[in-house]
């Protein structure tokens, strides 16, 4: 069974799902989301089976297929996989089925005017997306990554700019031209490790596992090292070269949103452990304090937006920032447990962070706003929907007994030894993502009726909206802007009386149900019983601390406590 | 005092130059005696005859490696591979020249170029479907001057093919069918900037032979070894980099390069973009390589400083622009930055990769840009091609398949990967890289990074935004154009995924003789 090249077929499948998708008509979008689900389902077949033939104790690197691309540069089409990069395709690989469900029902924003746009290129692109989202993670030439790296910025800045909100051209292009920058800044670290390699080598790679055993001069690692990090700082988004993911994360349609922040930003995070720290160790350990001071500063500057927030959206992804802000104290806290606290973080904060995008998805595909204060109330509307909210947002505040919980507390203490000011100031951020979540989840939730539940009808003011009756949602959903409570409302009401807005709420359908299943399940499961990801693992984190000169300590470090210990929160 | 002896001419390396030559004096000959509604099958046929033999001959001499026609001349990797790339791109241009579909009026060139604009006989002749058909032996003529160019190895041979190949261009620039006023200011900007860098390259030509006493690039080189860099010396090589970056538009010599780029039929526009670079670059290589290309002194801080300016310039003034086609020559001037980068990495040994990666970066700039240009053809309004931005809104609305073009060609032009834009920098700044001119590099990924902004933005209007009500329409190729568009796409996508066997070839030939 090892000799499936698995992971070619992970990058191939999707990618030729896409090509099929793009190539249906416009009209048969019913079909393109089919196909979509099934390629998805696919590739998540693919990755259950990938782990299965993967052997944790065995190789650093398995499955791994190396053919010559360009013989001239030294490039081979080289991928293969540990632990970590594993974990993470395990992640695009339930995730993408959930997006493709929780997207099921979209549309673009209409225009005024004009005629509805089909989503057929949207299936196309976020397939696409897929393919070279695997591809990235489980390439092990340096140059294949950068392809990578840069060819996932077109499908995103697609998905973004085609079916975003309505500040959306904006929104991606500055996606894009802050990742392209930081991804040009690396193409010159990229080649000048290939530079290095030809020098000490004699004949140019971009092999991983020969640019691993370089010698590279302490001052001239500084400078490689920085292009690597400006690229992923930009990625990961670490303060101060964040301000690209607020708009993107807000503009982007759900799906796009649950990809971006859950898998596509976690190339930042895992570039700095797959090569800022093996191939760079002088590097990292003189400059690990100042990246530390950007990860501290993000967790508290970040929650601190976050908690200002009105936009839902743009609240997720600011906690995102501080999510990766303890990713980062993690990885560049330089001890085994930290830095597989951070391995369990990407994966964790993937399924939790996606979650609560989901979720708020669902809340603004019922009330068509991405404000908070047009909200209020919804839990008696919708407990089902209130319930799983609650949950994301508790996921995502690392509440024991959640799988955040387990990540973010490996991260404290693994990094408490070595960095004990940075961690002391990091857990302030736990009290603040306790705030953000909790305001919003209070606001959006409970509390008398508000906003969207709302109708001034013959200008009555506030009253009991099950009154009404009950209707179709989704025909009235399609409008993004609601309109603020007041007289432009009620005369857009009256004059329009056949889009007359429904005011009961309704709780989760039966697909929403099913698209939240699979997460919810992964953080209550995750949250109490995580070994067998950290197993998963812990070989390439030993692996990643030994490059780098730490010794790994030999055991692999144990769920902290099982479920409902840890009065640490 | 003897008989002068003739030199001893090697007519089988000049294969490729006596095709062009052969079917350019054909081609005035056919305008002379053929009745005009023959002449135009008869003159494209004659064209793609000569071009494609030439590229032919090209590939056939792969590996020959002498210096004929009495050192003038030498047939050399650099030289054939040039002049393939030239002699490809010459066909596609001539192909692009040839199309009818497009134009009401069937032809994109104006039937009596000398009539004044806005005279009530050039109105007539704007709608009259005359066609004009001077352009072939023209473009054939400017096309054997650029062959000679790759290959002259003597700098009063260079001269010469310099004016060979300019002369037909200022001609060509003029003779749009439409915004003709635009199109005859382009012509005579061009001719008198043109003719005042060919003067400077005389001039520099002048002082390098009163330095060395000869125009032979190797005897140059002698004297650079064995003399040094004498003040003479200096000026001249100054002076014919002047000239020659006058042509392959680097900044600062670039102004020209928007309003001729603009005005210029668009065709024209294409063919000048892609096979002038080349055989400008070509010219630059040989100079700078053959005869300046010694450890003793170095011509390194003039290129380097005049790759930043030129990047520099391209990337933040093309931020500028409103035209497609203005915004497409500010892309060039910074595409030639990045080229200089490569011309940078020539180890101080007189190794080094430079040489393959700059011929490299011209294969995959010069076919993008063809592409991207030939795809300006399609877009047009009531008043022929619709190149303001504006007009671009919505597009892919209206004509998916050219927008997604578009869009492909665009990403190629910004470096993204698995496209040949992204090979071709790669390769450039590996070999900057490998020189030590890694703040040169540095200075070229920003200047990408600013120039992808202006690529995206087109991108952006083709896609989110809403077309205009009285929009341009799409036009449908004929079959010439089709052809371009297929080869320029295929060849942009095929040199960003499997670019192996070009960059071989590349490599294989990037060593000059003499």
């Amino acid at each position: 069974m090892t000799d499936v090249p698995w992971l070619v077929l992970m990058i191939v499948v999707p990618a030729v799902g896409a090509a099929v998708v793009a190539a249906l008509p416009a009209a048969r979008e019913a079909l393109a989301r089919q196909l979509a689900l099934a390629v998805s389902l696919l590739v998540l077949l693919l990755a259950v089976l990938t782990t299965v033939a993967f052997d944790p104790g065995g190789e650093r690197f398995q499955l791994t297929t190396s053919v010559a691309w360009i013989p001239d540069f030294g490039v081979d089409f080289a991928l293969g996989v540990d632990g970590i990069a594993l974990s993470m395709l395990l992640l695009i690989g339930v995730l993408v089925p959930v997006v493709v469900g929780a997207s099921w029902r979209d549309t673009p924003l209409p225009r005024p005017g004009r005629p509805a746009r089909s989503m057929t290129a949207f299936w196309a692109w976020l397939l696409l997306l897929e393919s070279l989202m695997v591809g990235v993670f489980a390439a092990t030439d340096v140059f294949l990554f950068y392809v990578f790296f840069e060819a996932m910025l077109v499908p995103m800045y697609f998905l973004i700019g085609s079916f975003g909100g309505e500040n959306r051209q904006y929104a991606a292009v500055k996606f894009f031209l802050y990742s392209l920058l930081g991804g040009l800044v690396m193409l010159a670290s990229v080649i000048g490790l290939y530079v290095v390699s030809n020098s000490q080598l004699g004949e140019g790679t971009f092999a991983f596992d020969a640019l691993r055993q370089l010698e590279i001069d302490p001052n001239v690692q500084k400078l490689l090292f920085a292009g690597f990090f400006l690229a992923f700082a930009i990625k990961a988004p670490l303060v101060p070269f964040h301000t690209w993911l607020p708009d993107s994360g807000a503009e982007a349609p759900i799906g796009g949103a649950v990809l971006l922040v859950g898998v596509l930003d976690k190339v930042g995070t895992f570039g700095f452990l797959r090569y800022c720290l093996p191939l760079f160790p002088d590097a990292s350990r003189d400059l690990a304090p100042w990246v530390l001071v950007l990860a501290v500063a993000g967790i508290i500057y970040a929650a601190l937006l976050a908690v200002g927030q009105s936009d839902m959206k743009r609240l997720v992804s600011y906690t995102s920032i501080a999510h990766f802000g303890f990713i980062a104290l993690g990885i560049f806290a330089f001890t085994t447990e930290a830095a597989t606290g951070a391995v369990l973080y990407m994966v964790n904060h993937g399924i939790a962070t996606g979650l609560l995008f989901i979720v708020v998805g669902m809340v603004i595909a019922r009330g068509g706003s991405r404000q908070i204060r047009d909200y209020g109330g919804l839990a008696a509307k919708a407990p089902l929907l209130a319930g799983v909210f609650l949950l994301a947002g508790l996921a995502s505040l690392a509440l024991p007994g959640t799988n955040s919980f387990v990540s973010e507390f490996l991260v404290l203490i693994g990094a408490f030894p070595t960095r004990p000011v940075f961690t002391i100031i990091a857990t302030v951020g736990i009290v603040l993502a306790a705030l953000y979540v909790l305001l919003m989840y209070q606001r959006v939730m409970h509390g008398p009726p508000r906003g969207v539940l709302l109708v001034d009808e013959d200008g009555a003011g506030d009253h009991d909206p099950a009154d009404h009756g009950a209707g179709d949602h989704g025909a009235g959903g399609g409008a993004t802007a609601v309109p603020e409570r007041g007289a432009g409302g009620a005369t857009a009401v009256l004059e329009a009386p056949a889009r007359a807005r429904v005011l009961a709420v309704r709780d989760l359908s039966g697909r929403e149900i099913a698209v939240v299943t699979p997460l919810v399940a992964l953080i209550l499961v995750l949250g109490v019983y995580p070994q067998p990801l950290i197993d998963l693992v812990s070989p390439a984190v030993e692996a990643t601390m030994s490059d780098i000169g730490v010794d790994p300590g030999g055991s692999t470090p144990a769920a902290p406590g099982s479920t409902g210990t840890g009065g640490t929160d | 005092m003897g008989a002068i002896e003739a030199p001893d001419l090697s007519y089988a390396a000049l294969a490729p130059l006596l095709f062009v030559f052969g079917a350019a004096c054909v081609g005035v000959l056919v305008e002379a005696f053929t009745p005009r509604s023959v002449r135009h099958p008869v003159q494209v046929t004659i064209a793609l005859v000569g071009t494609i033999g030439a590229f032919v001959a090209t590939l056939l001499l792969a590996g020959t490696e002498e210096v004929t026609a009495a050192g003038a001349l030498a047939v050399d990797g650099p030289a054939l591979f040039l002049q393939g790339t030239i002699a490809i791109l010459g066909a596609l241009s001539v192909l692009l020249f040839s199309e009818r579909a497009l134009d009401p009026a069937r032809s994109a060139f104006v039937a009596a170029a000398a009539v004044p604009a806005g005279s009530v006989r050039d109105r007539e002749l704007a709608t009259s479907e005359r066609v004009q058909t001077e352009v072939y032996p023209l473009a054939t003529f400017a096309i054997g001057g650029m062959m000679l160019f790759t290959a002259a190895n003597d700098l009063l041979l260079m001269f010469v093919a310099l004016e060979v190949l300019s002369l037909p261009l200022y001609l060509l620039s003029g003779l749009a069918r439409r915004r003709r006023l635009l199109s005859q200011e382009a012509a005579v900007k061009y001719f008198l900037l043109g003719a005042f860098a060919s003067a400077f390259f005389l001039y520099g030509l002048a002082l390098v032979y009163g330095a060395t006493g000869s125009v032979r690039l190797s005897d140059v080189r002698v004297a650079v070894v064995t003399e040094g860099g004498s003040a003479l010396m200096v000026i001249g090589l100054g002076l014919l980099v002047v000239g020659l970056m006058f042509k392959a538009s680097v900044a600062p010599f670039h102004s020209w390069t928007p309003d001729v780029y603009q005005g210029a039929p668009t065709a024209v526009t294409a063919f000048m973009a892609a096979a002038t670079k080349v055989a400008a670059f070509g010219a630059v290589l040989r100079l700078l390589y053959v005869a300046f290309g010694t450890a003793d002194w170095t011509w390194r801080p003039l290129v380097y400083a005049l790759a930043i300016a030129s990047m520099v310039v391209g990337a933040v003034l093309g931020l500028t622009q409103t035209d497609v086609k203005r915004m497409l020559a500010y892309s060039s001037i910074a595409h030639a930055g990045f080229l200089l980068t490569g011309v940078i990495g020539l180890g101080p040994d007189g190794t080094g990769y430079g040489l393959a990666a700059t011929m490299f970066y011209l294969v995959t700039y010069g076919l993008t840009t063809l592409g991207a240009f030939g795809l300006l053809t399609l877009v047009r309004d009531g008043d022929g091609e619709a190149t303001h931005l504006s007009q671009w809104a919505g597009l892919a609305q209206r004509s998916p398949l050219v927008a997604a073009l578009m869009s492909f060609f665009l990403l190629a032009l910004a470096g993204i990967p698995l496209t040949s834009g992204f090979t071709g920098k790669f390769a450039v700044f590996r070999a900057a890289i490998e020189a030590g001119a890694w703040p040169l590099v540095v200075t070229a990924l920003v200047a990408s990074a600013i120039a992808a902004f202006f690529y995206l933005r087109v991108v952006v209007l083709m896609y989110f935004s809403d077309p205009a009500p009285d929009g341009p329409t799409v036009g449908v190729p004929g079959l010439p154009t089709t052809i371009v568009l297929a080869v320029t796409a295929a060849a942009t996508l095929v040199l960003g995924v499997l670019p192996g066997a070009v960059l071989e070839l590349a490599e294989s030939a990037a060593v000059f003789v003499g």
